[in-house]
């Protein structure tokens, strides 16, 4: 049987993704930090799908806990993984970022520092086993910084640069590494914002992951044609786009 | 957010600001913010009048929240989150052999909705309504605390908040019976009554022998065919009695949507001619046919293949209206209320007519023994309500009553009469929600609540 771990399980694209990942015959390990939520989000699937569920705690900010946690999930997966999920994070305000450090390091750490720590004990694991996939969320926003969202903009792209690292690393072990960039999706996170347009629904998206998992693609725009609004937002030149109010 | 928000009927439409909590977390986060001065849940929006609006004030979408959260497979019973549509449990669970024990003319209502308008469909005259089938449900009250309400359990509650229209609280998820089906289809049995009074004797006679009888009546036929209609009725087929063509996949869920409205048509597509010439047309060609099978998704909700389908009476909308008179006044009741209905060239594209049985305790509910009849009136001259509050004083007079769930017009003082639980429900409601933080434009309009906000 395929198992996959979902980082994150209970935010509005991974609970699609779960369930498309359960639609697939796939056991998961739904992991993050709210269990009520992730008891009911497990029920969901249980009853939809006939899967295989079990939930773990997982806390992103405390990576003392990461290495046990990868354990716990190998062991909640049956001994084997095929696959893991990173789909937590946080947008942040970006205005009480800019006076506030604590705020500023905790958008950096749940959206760079903390992936890398969890990241590197899956990779060692899918390394030695020479053969699995990661998907990660990144964003449109690590593509080019903008004076909105810079510091969750600069987390993700960090993030971003981070997986092609990783990616170059686990290609000689056979191991898949995915970069998702989601546009705007219709979630808690985008809900009731204003300049929203453009909009994908959380199944689509998750749709489109899935293909490109199953194509063994290493970057993802969803929708696709981000692909090409974000070609067009980093071809302008520095000089014209400083002075854009984006 | 603030948005403009109607219901179904795209009359009245409203101004309120919208929330879309995908947990229970956020949720009360919402509700204990106190940003709104009254807040309402609200589901996919399928209430044709102001039932679902909440004017200046919170509306909770509820679609979000929409697991499943078990299925005890001896007793049939699903449990799940509010905004779980009708649509997803027939998807899920008709393949595994199981159906809604009651469902509207939509699939696409959410199973928060369906509780608080506590909703009839086809076999009303056999079931009752969708609260029999409620093992238990959750509430969320405005104190924040969460209460299990069943027939056994804080009934008096339960009976406020079948059929209470959002106003007790926020149903947070409910335990649902559903009913075994070994194929996807109904043997559905057509006949064409020529007038009203062979539409009764049909019904009468034969109506027991069916779990699922409706009739779609022609309402702007006039004279002796005043009244004249297609009674369709059926009983679910067992697997083994399927044709051989079918048996290879008797649970199926049939075909996915085709069609939709993609704009709003011009106002004048369904008025008074081309109407009468459908009805006429869908008379004419009617047959009376015995044991045609049909699949469950075009019998039940044939209006659901057309995505949009209300945009087609153009952007000023129409009202749905929906009443019920009692068997002993149900000849006269729907007799004069068709004439004026013809003599004022009120048309109604679909009109529907159907026996009830028994009254359920629901406070608020709507059905009760008798004949109800259901009519989609395009909403373009005001003399519109001049003309409803006449029926509505009509249906009163006949001891009938209106549908809330349908409704945008009714006067507070008409609808006291209609509703002698009232009384009741306001006790309940008082108690449980002092302060009035549930409320809704409905529930201001009819004065449902005293001195809601």
């Amino acid at each position: 049987m395929k198992t996959a771990a979902v980082l994150g399980a209970a935010s509005g694209i991974a609970r699609s993704l779960a369930a498309e990942l359960a639609r697939d015959g796939y056991r998961l390990v739904l992991a993050g930090r709210d269990g009520e939520e992730l008891t009911a989000l497990a029920g969901d699937l249980r009853v939809r799908y006939g899967a295989d569920v079990r939930v773990r705690g997982f806390d992103a900010l405390d990576e003392a806990s990461h290495r046990a946690f990868v354990e716990g999930c190998l062991q909640d997966a049956g001994g084997e993984l095929d696959g893991v999920v990173l789909a937590y994070g946080y947008l942040g305000d970006q205005r009480r970022a800019e006076r506030d450090f604590a705020e500023a390091r905790r958008i950096i750490e749940t959206n760079f520092t903390s992936c890398v720590s969890v990241l590197h004990l899956f990779a060692e694991y899918f390394e030695r086993r020479r053969r699995g996939w990661m998907c990660v969320f990144s964003s449109v926003a690590g593509d080019r910084g903008r004076q909105s969202n810079y510091v969750y903009g600069s987390a993700k792209g960090g993030l971003s640069i981070y997986l092609q690292g990783l990616r170059n690393r686990l290609a000689k072990s056979g191991v898949q590494v995915l970069t998702v960039k989601p546009g705007f999706v219709d979630t808690a996170m985008t809900f009731g914002k204003e300049g929203m347009v453009l909009v994908a629904s959380p199944e689509a998206v998750a749709r489109g992951v899935m293909r490109a998992l199953k194509k063994g693609r290493d970057v993802v725009y969803v929708p696709g044609f981000w692909r090409w609004i974000m070609a067009g937002v980093r071809a302008v030149p520095e000089r014209v786009f400083k002075k854009l109010s984006l | 957010m603030e948005v403009s928000l109607s219901g179904w009927g795209r009359y009245p439409v409203q101004r309120c600001r919208v929330y879309r909590p995908e947990s229970l977390k956020a949720l009360k986060e919402v509700l204990a913010s106190k940003t709104e001065s009254s807040y309402l849940a609200r589901g996919l929006g399928r209430a044709y009048g102001d039932a679902a609006l909440n004017e200046g004030g919170g509306v909770i979408l509820q679609t979000r929240r929409n697991r499943f959260l078990g299925f005890d497979e001896a007793a049939g019973v699903v449990r799940c989150e509010a905004g779980v549509s009708l649509a997803e449990i027939l998807d899920v669970f008709v393949p595994r052999g199981y159906f809604l024990p009651v469902t509207p003319g939509t699939k696409f209502v959410t199973v928060g909705g369906a509780i608080a308008s506590d909703v009839h469909g086809k076999n009303h005259h056999k079931d009752g309504t969708i609260s029999n089938f409620v093992a238990d449900l959750d509430l969320l009250t405005a104190d924040g605390n969460r209460m299990t309400c069943s027939p056994d359990e804080n009934a008096d509650l339960f009976w406020a908040t079948v059929g209470g229209m959002g106003l007790t609280g926020v149903i947070l998820g409910a335990s649902l019976r559903l009913i075994p089906i070994s194929s996807s289809y109904i043997r559905v049995d057509y006949h064409k009554a020529r007038h009203i009074d062979e539409a009764f004797e049909m019904f009468e006679a034969t109506d027991e022998q069916y779990q699922y009888s409706v009739a779609w009546i022609d309402c702007l036929a006039g004279g002796r065919s005043l009244g004249r209609s297609v009674l369709m009725r059926g009983n679910h087929v067992p697997a083994e009695e399927l044709p051989e063509a079918l048996r290879g996949r008797p649970l199926h869920t049939g075909k996915k949507r085709m069609l939709t409205v993609p704009f709003d048509f011009p106002s004048v597509t369904l008025n008074y001619t081309s109407i009468r010439a459908f009805n006429a047309l869908y008379y004419r060609v009617s047959k009376g046919s015995p044991g045609v099978l049909v699949h469950y998704d075009p019998f039940f909700y044939p209006l659901d293949a057309v995505l949009h389908w209300n945009r087609l009476y153009g952007k000023r909308g129409f009202l749905q209206y929906q009443v019920v008179f009692p068997f002993e006044t149900s000849r006269e009741g729907l007799i004069a209320l068709l004439e004026r209905l013809a003599r004022d060239r009120r048309s109604s594209f679909l009109a529907v007519l159907k026996r009830f049985g028994a009254e359920g305790p629901g406070l608020l509910s709507f059905p009760r023994p008798g004949y109800t009849l259901a009519l989609d009136i395009p909403a373009r001259d005001r003399g519109l309500f001049a003309f409803l509050r006449d029926m509505d004083e009509w249906v009163l007079k006949m001891g009938g009553r209106v549908y809330l769930t349908k409704d945008a017009e009714l006067a507070p003082e008409l609808f006291a009469a209609m509703y002698p639980r009232l009384e009741r429900f306001r006790e309940i409601k008082g108690r449980i929600d002092p302060e009035n933080r549930f409320s809704s434009s409905m529930a201001r309009r009819l004065r449902l609540v005293e001195g809601a906000r």
